[in-house]
């Protein structure tokens, strides 16, 4: 089994992720793209680990799972404390924090 | 034959240096401690009992010192029934401090000198304590007047007791800032807190003087004390002997007022009238004779700093005397002639071994009169509503029949009336100072001429002539809590010379100050005495015509020479001070900011503000678009990568 598709394919997922974080303005789709990101480093973990053969890089896949249903739930909840107080999810008008 | 002759000359003019030796205190001397420490403990009681002792503070401040004087007379007697090379007595209290190879023990000395010192210090001291008791008592803080008074008399007697230079050098700071405290007494006065200050000031300049020849003591001879130093003085080389003589010389001339460091004494005047005597009779002006006099094993092998003594003393007592003769307020006029009767004692203690024990004599004579004079200011201030200025007195000699008589004692005795205490005392240092020098021996009896001046002019001024005081004020004469001291002081300054019978006091300090064969002045002494008392007469003479024979105006007149103008304005020596110190010390202070501003400040300011204008420029990194922040971690995520593969490639 040829290693390179995975990765490509890992690849290609983790590009889609970052510009989704980097262009969408709205808070969920930039959490999608998130996920997607981790996502694709959990599909190269795994990867590698058929690789080569070890449980390693599967045992760290679901460190990654764990961290991210983790992270859903606390960033879902600050997302929703944003629509609450400002009517929209878009990521540019929670600016404040600045110089 | 020509080395012989050299030896005999060398032979000639080499003293005997006395070097201190003193025997272990027992009997009445372990009590000794005790003379510092009664007036110390007085201090302590009335300054940190606060009103708790107003009632009885003032009984208390008196009693102390009359206990010290009573030790100090018994140690005296004691030490008269021993032999003189055995009177010589020390007591150590404890080891004050040791550090590297300094060992400063608080050891106590009591010698034919101290003896002296301890009898005036404790027995005029203790007049003027009880003559405080009636001139202050109107103050509302008469306790702590007597409290500052027990710690002026304490640090003063710490000063002639102390076997060390270090412990000197302690009761003469502790008599510096008794004298602070006690010029100043009167705070609500600015006059009174800048003289405080400025007394202050020029002593530090004679402290520093000290400090530096004490250090320069330790560095020569690894010690401080008395018997370490007068043993080892003849091994030194004569240019340091000259420095730690010169350094002293600065520390005497603060303490003792003598030119160049005299600005102080007369501003010290706005201190109550008792200090005024304490400060010029018993304590303070007195420790620079003292300290000259003490170092004498250093003198005697400094010729070059006995000279510089001999020539303040002259400047002195000249400079001293010209000011008497210009000042209409009482005190200051007797401040003068205190200025220039230290003058004589310096003169006396510069001359060298023939001279100490006169000018020792001297300052115990001078002791009496001068106190018994200033009491008797004071008492005639009480009497004139606190006026000061003597062209508004006049008359006063029926009025104030007491005050008047022992005055006149104390004037007989300045001016050396013959048989007054100091005829004697004055006459043997002019005596001795022509045989010495001739210049400074005609300066010295020029200086006695122009004191019988201002004395007789200060005498008829107050005393005799019109009234001219106005209506409203009634001289009365003070209670006899006042009058009892002056008339002592009095009894004092006209029996003072019988010290001089039989050459007691010379032979008594012998074993302090060494002994010297007599040498014949160029005159006979009853010549010189008889020239000197018709100096003071034409002085006197020409006071009473310039004073009795004609009206004294009540205001001083402006329209005088040049002479009366500097004269009245204390021979310009602030003005001295302001352009040779004052000025040039502001001026590079002033420089000296503007460096610290420009330069110091300058750097750190810059460094400062390079940092803040970077931190400025950063700080817009900082958008609040979380977007933006994701794009630096991934772009930083990349560089890091792509690091990490170049590197490994």
């Amino acid at each position: 089994m040829s290693l390179t598709p995975y990765i490509v394919l890992s690849a290609i997922l983790f590009t889609i992720g970052s510009i989704g974080v980097l262009t969408r303005r709205n808070a969920i789709v930039v959490f999608m793209c998130v996920e997607l990101m981790l996502n694709a480093c959990n599909l190269a973990f795994v990867a590698f680990a058929h690789q080569h053969g070890n449980l390693d890089g599967q045992v760290a896949a679901f460190f990654v799972m764990v961290v991210a249903a983790a992270e859903v739930v606390i960033g879902l909840a600050i997302i929703m404390t944003i629509f609450r107080t400002r009517r929209s999810a878009s990521v540019d008008d929670a600016s404040l924090l600045k110089f | 034959m020509s080395t012989q002759l050299l030896l005999t000359a060398a032979a000639d003019v080499e003293h005997h240096i006395p070097v201190v030796a003193p025997a272990e205190a027992d009997g009445a001397f372990s009590l000794l401690w005790l003379i510092i420490a009664l007036p110390l403990l007085g201090a302590a009681i009335l300054l940190l009992g606060g009103k708790y002792t107003d009632k009885w503070g003032h009984y208390l401040g008196t009693a102390l010192p009359i206990g010290s004087f009573v030790i100090s007379l018994v140690c005296f007697i004691n030490v008269l029934g021993r032999d003189e090379g055995d009177r010589q007595v020390a007591q150590h209290l404890y080891d004050w401090f040791e550090v590297g190879g300094l060992d400063v023990g608080m050891d106590l000395l009591y010698d034919p000198l101290s003896a002296m010192f301890l009898l005036l210090i404790t027995g005029v001291g203790s007049l003027i304590h009880v003559y405080s008791i009636g001139y202050m008592a109107h103050d509302p803080r008469r306790r702590r007047f007597f409290g500052y008074l027990n710690l002026f008399v304490a640090a003063m007697l710490m000063l002639v007791l102390s076997e060390n230079y270090v412990g000197l050098f302690l009761g003469w700071e502790g008599v510096g800032l008794a004298s602070y405290l006690l010029i100043g007494f009167w705070q609500h006065k600015p006059s009174a807190a800048a003289a405080a200050k400025k007394a202050f000031v020029i002593n530090r300049v004679g402290d520093m003087g000290l400090g530096l020849a004490i250090f320069l003591m330790f560095v020569t001879f690894g010690t401080t004390s008395f018997s370490g130093v007068s043993a080892l003085s003849a091994g030194a080389s004569e240019t340091t002997l000259n420095w730690i003589g010169v350094l002293l010389l600065v520390g005497a001339c603060g303490k003792s007022a003598q030119v160049p460091l005299q600005a102080w004494l007369l501003d010290a005047m706005e201190g109550p009238t008792p200090v005024s005597a304490l400060i010029h009779a018993a304590t303070m002006v007195t420790a620079g004779v003292y300290l000259i006099t003490r170092s004498n094993f250093i003198f005697e092998l400094a010729p070059t700093a006995q000279t510089a003594v001999v020539v303040v003393a002259t400047v002195t007592l000249l400079w001293g005397a010209i000011l008497g003769c210009a000042k209409d307020d009482i005190k200051k006029g007797l401040a003068g002639s205190t200025m220039s009767q230290i003058g004589y004692m310096m003169l006396g203690a510069g001359l060298g071994v023939a001279g100490y024990a006169f000018a020792i004599f001297h300052l115990l004579t001078h002791g009496f009169f001068k106190a018994n004079m200033f009491l008797g200011a004071g008492s005639v201030m009480h009497a004139m509503d606190d006026d000061v200025n003597m062209r508004h007195y006049g008359g006063l000699q029926k009025l104030l029949p007491v005050t008047f008589l022992t005055f006149a004692m104390g004037y007989l005795a300045i001016i050396g009336f013959p048989g007054f205490s100091g005829f004697f005392s004055k006459d043997k240092i002019i005596e001795v100072a022509l045989t010495e020098n001739l210049l400074v021996g005609i300066l010295a009896t020029i200086g006695a001429g122009i004191t019988g001046f201002y004395m007789t002019r200060m005498m008829l001024l107050t005393f005799f002539t019109k009234k001219r005081w106005e209506d409203g004020v009634h001289p009365h004469e003070s209670p006899a809590v006042m009058t009892v001291p002056l008339i002592v002081l009095a009894a004092l300054s006209v029996l003072g010379g019988i010290m001089l019978a039989g050459n007691w006091i010379v032979d008594f300090l012998s074993p302090v100050v060494g002994h010297v064969e007599h040498e014949d002045p160029p005159l006979p002494a009853i010549v010189i005495t008889i020239i000197v008392v018709l100096v003071v007469a034409l002085g006197a003479g020409l006071a009473f015509l310039l004073f009795q024979k004609r009206d004294v105006p009540r205001e001083a007149p402006a329209d005088v020479s040049f002479a009366v103008k500097a004269a009245r304005a204390d021979l310009y020596g602030d003005a001295i001070n302001d352009v040779i110190v004052v000025r040039p010390g502001s001026e590079l202070v002033t420089a000296l900011v503007e460096t610290d501003r420009k330069v110091v400040d300058g750097t750190f300011m810059g460094g400062s503000g390079i940092v803040r204008g970077i931190g400025h420029g950063l700080r817009h990194v900082q958008t609040g678009y979380v977007r933006s922040y994701a794009l630096s971690v991934l772009g930083g995520a990349l560089i890091l990568v792509l690091t990490l593969v170049a590197v490994n490639l």
